[in-house]
């Protein structure tokens, strides 16, 4: 059974329509990117499966419980952790509060040891912790917003547009820790416009067109893909 | 060199000019008049001539130091000095002209002349500018008739009503004795004494600026706090006559005013006290800097023994008026440390405050009273309803957050203003007039008793509020560094993220409103004890609006800054009473001078010292 089951859910904002039933599955340990262009519905699926949204039809089942009616801030303890688009690092806090905050729902006593382990994945952080996180650079502040995101001790980790604004040479760093995270058993559900990195780190992937799924294959095979070279990798 | 020119004669242009529709607005509002009433040194100047003194003299110190920055010459800067002083005296003084009737003519010389000269001048930029005949005579036509059409017709007003006091009232005979410096009678010499007065405070703001830094800030100190203690007599009066005995008290004041010798040996001691702080204080404080941990802990206890016992003598040190002062001051305090809960660490924008207010009030009001509306003729006391007062309003204050709780930002803030308007409404309503009386409010509230001994003055009930604050002064320091504090900070931040982590926004916000209502509460509660009355028109918007203001004055999110705002904001009102009719535009002013020059608050809380830092560094940073 696959840890997260999307199936046929219908989201709308008001009287817009945005997903027109969506179904996709993430199983344990994958990465999957959820490719689109803007407006096609990637981040209302994110919010949707987050829970900061519920679908008015279809089902969201995380580790075979039904959550599509679960209040957002629930799901953080039942292992689901997003880290949301544009970041939303606590500007006014300093680092090591921000992780703290990533740690809220956590009763247990080995939250330093997981900031130990946050701070070795991104020693930047640590050499900082006692800024406010409003001074990090978008590349620090975006490695933030992940490491506290993480802070929860997540099964699934949601990342929305981890690539949005940071310089090219920033967004292979950013994408290099989505991989050493996944690589030490985080589940990885990653909505992405840059296409091109999505599909070169993820397992499988979903192209999304105007709420609905339109391609749904391995990450190789969409590289492959015709359709998807000419609308998303610009190849022609 | 013709840059530096033009940008410096603009500087005193700008400046000077400025300072002169000061005057004259401050003048034609009633104020300078007003404030002649207020002697601040006996029999030599009035609150009044210090206005008309200060506008040109801070006026010559900033135009000094903005030409400092040019690179101008001292001699020039003096020559500025003077110009600026001359510039803040001209528009008054040409209002004095056409007030006279010796110069009424000219009033209404300029005003026939006027759309010719305009035409003339704007029709002459044209011809300069290259336009042809024709549109040059279209033009002069045209501007000569619209600013005609304006001048005619105010000219017909003074000639019909005979005088500028049909339309500025307050340009009257008073104003004219104020400001010709009691030459009335002979105006040309009245607007000569004013004119250089005014020129010389220019210079002497000017001169201030060049001198050297240490004998300038003990001037600076001398005159600010000689003009203070001035300005603020009887306050001064009031605190002295607490602790000296009447000779000497006699020996200093003549009634609310200083004496000469007092004010000079103050202006003396205050320069000397400020010239040694000048040359010896940042050592003072270095050494203080130097004081290892363990001393700094002693030191910081004596400190805190300094403070706790003058704040529990305070009552006996500054007499009752003032007490009564401070007792208003200490429920706006309970307030702002309540609303802050909300605004502050929640960053909910809450307009409604006078609810929990006006709900405390009115609890211990029907609770406790012996009159007609009192439930109970004096079975509950005031320390009975105390805690009751508490739940009442963290009641509605829960009550309220339910609807709003899906509301952010602006939105919030209108709802919660609808929902402060619907409580100020139903207090004077016929419908609740059998509980709480309507109109006429509810009366014969007990004071409080302790101990047998009843609380009446002022002194005493200070100990209440004081009690009050420090209580909730604590919870306040502990909530914000909690994790229940730590998650408002994250909702005022971004609620979306805030939920992303964990948090339940819901509950966190209803906790903050619950939480913030209760200390209006009691606020409301000692209030109604306080004066023995509840009335409906206690309970307007504008208890909402001051508890927001010092909170905003103070510095948002900042324990010491809402009591420093309280004090200004409630208290120099309090003190200003006999300028009554002014109170609210110095209000008004100081609050937008407050947030030009010091948007951050008087004492800001770390976090937007921080952001404002770095908002100003971005600003740097851009402009490089």
């Amino acid at each position: 059974m696959a840890l997260l089951e999307v199936n046929e859910i219908h989201t709308y904002y008001g009287n817009i329509h945005a997903l027109k039933g969506v179904s996709f599955e993430v199983d344990t340990g994958e990465i999957i990117a959820l490719i689109g262009s803007n407006g096609a519905g990637k981040t209302t699926t994110l919010r949707t499966v987050s829970g900061l949204m519920a679908p008015r039809e279809g089902s969201v089942s995380f580790d075979g419980e039904e959550i599509s009616r679960t209040r957002a801030d629930l799901l953080v303890s039942k292992g689901i952790s997003m880290v949301p688009e544009g970041r939303g690092v606590f500007a006014k806090l300093t680092v090591e509060e921000n992780l703290d905050m990533g740690a809220y729902v956590r009763r247990d006593g080995d939250v330093k040891e997981d900031l130990k382990s946050a701070y070795s994945l991104f020693p930047r952080l640590e050499e900082r912790k006692k800024q406010f996180a409003g001074t990090l650079s978008g590349g620090e502040q975006q490695m933030l917003a992940i490491a506290r995101a993480l802070m929860s001790k997540p099964r699934l980790l949601l990342l929305d547009e981890p690539s949005m604004g940071l310089a090219p040479v920033l967004v292979d760093g950013v994408f290099d820790t989505v991989q050493r995270i996944a690589s030490e058993g985080v589940t990885i559900l990653l909505v992405e416009q840059n296409a091109h990195m999505a599909l070169q780190i993820a397992d499988r992937g979903y192209v999304l067109q105007s709420g609905e799924v339109a391609i749904s294959d391995t990450a190789a095979n969409l590289q492959q893909n015709e359709t998807v070279q000419k609308t998303y990798l610009g190849i022609d | 060199m013709d840059t530096l020119r033009s940008q410096t004669s603009r500087t005193v242009l700008a400046l000077g000019l400025l300072s002169g529709a000061f005057i004259l607005f401050t003048g034609a509002v009633g104020m300078i008049a007003a404030f002649h009433e207020r002697e601040v040194v006996d029999r030599f100047i009035s609150l009044g001539q210090l206005l008309l003194l200060i506008a040109p003299f801070v006026t010559g110190y900033f135009v000094a130091s903005r030409l400092h920055e040019y690179g101008e010459a001292p001699a020039q800067i003096l020559v500025a000095g003077l110009a600026a002083g001359m510039l803040t005296a001209l528009p008054s003084v040409v209002l004095l002209l056409f007030n006279s009737d010796e110069f009424r003519f000219l009033l209404f010389l300029v005003l026939r002349l006027a759309p010719f000269v305009a035409a003339s001048a704007i029709a002459w930029g044209r011809h300069q500018a290259g336009a042809d005949t024709q549109t040059v005579i279209g033009i002069w036509l045209l501007i000569a008739v619209l600013v005609g059409i304006v001048t005619f017709s105010f000219a017909l007003i003074f000639e019909i009503k005979g005088d500028l006091r049909s339309v500025l009232v307050n340009i009257d005979r008073d104003w004219v004795e104020v400001i010709t410096f009691d030459n009335r009678k002979d105006l040309p010499v009245g607007i000569a004494t004013f004119g250089l007065v005014s020129i010389a405070a220019g210079f002497a703001g000017c001169m201030l600026h060049l001198m050297p830094n240490v004998p300038r800030r003990a001037l600076i100190y001398g005159l600010g706090i000689t003009a203070l203690v001035g300005a603020f007599g009887e306050t001064a009066r009031l605190i002295l006559q607490e602790n000296v005995d009447r000779d000497t008290l006699r020996e200093i004041f003549r009634r609310d005013t200083l004496r000469q010798h007092a004010a000079l040996a103050l202006f003396v001691i205050s320069t000397a006290a400020g010239f040694f702080w000048a040359m010896y204080g940042s050592q003072v404080r270095q050494s203080f800097d130097n004081i290892d941990t363990s001393n700094r802990r002693r030191l910081n206890m004596i400190g805190l023994v300094i403070f706790v016992a003058f704040m529990l003598l305070l009552p006996w040190l500054i007499g009752r008026t003032l007490s009564d002062v401070a007792v208003t001051i200490g429920i706006f305090v309970l307030m702002g440390l309540g609303l802050n809960i909300a605004i502050g660490l929640a960053g909910l924008l809450d307009l409604g405050y006078l609810t929990n207010y006006a709900v405390g009030a009115y609890i211990l009001a029907v609770l406790t009273s012996i009159g007609p509306l009192g439930l109970f003729k004096g079975t509950f006391t005031f320390w009975m309803v105390i805690p009751l007062a508490l739940l009442a309003a963290m009641f509605a204050g829960f009550i309220f957050a339910v609807p709003v709780l899906r509301m952010r930002g602006d939105y919030l803030a209108i709802a919660t203003l609808g929902f402060g308007e619907i409580i100020g409404k139903l207090a004077i309503s016929d419908w609740l007039k059998p509980l709480i009386g309507g109109a006429q409010g509810v009366q014969a509230i007990p004071k409080p008793i302790f101990f047998g001994a009843e609380l009446k003055n002022p002194e005493q009930l200070y100990y209440i509020v004081l009690v009050a604050s420090l209580v909730c002064l604590f919870v306040s320091i502990r909530l914000n560094n909690s994790r229940t504090g730590r998650q408002w900070m994250a909702i005022r931040e971004d609620e979306d993220v805030a939920t992303a982590m964990g948090i339940d926004t819901a509950r966190a916000k209803l906790l903050a409103f619950t939480l913030s209502a209760a200390t209006g509460g009691v606020a409301g509660a000692i209030f109604a004890a306080k004066v023995g009355t509840v009335f409906p028109n206690s309970f307007t918007v504008f208890v909402s609006i001051n508890v927001l203001s010092l909170i905003i004055v103070g510095g948002i999110a900042s324990n010491p800054g809402i009591v420093v705002g309280a004090i200004v904001l409630i208290g120099m009102p309090e003190l200003l009473r006999e300028f009554a009719e002014f109170r609210f535009l110095l209000y008004g002013a100081l609050l937008i001078l407050m947030m030009i020059k010091r948007p951050q608050g008087l004492i800001p809380s770390k976090i937007v010292t921080h952001e404002h830092q770095s908002g100003v560094k971005a600003k740097l940073a851009a402009a490089e």
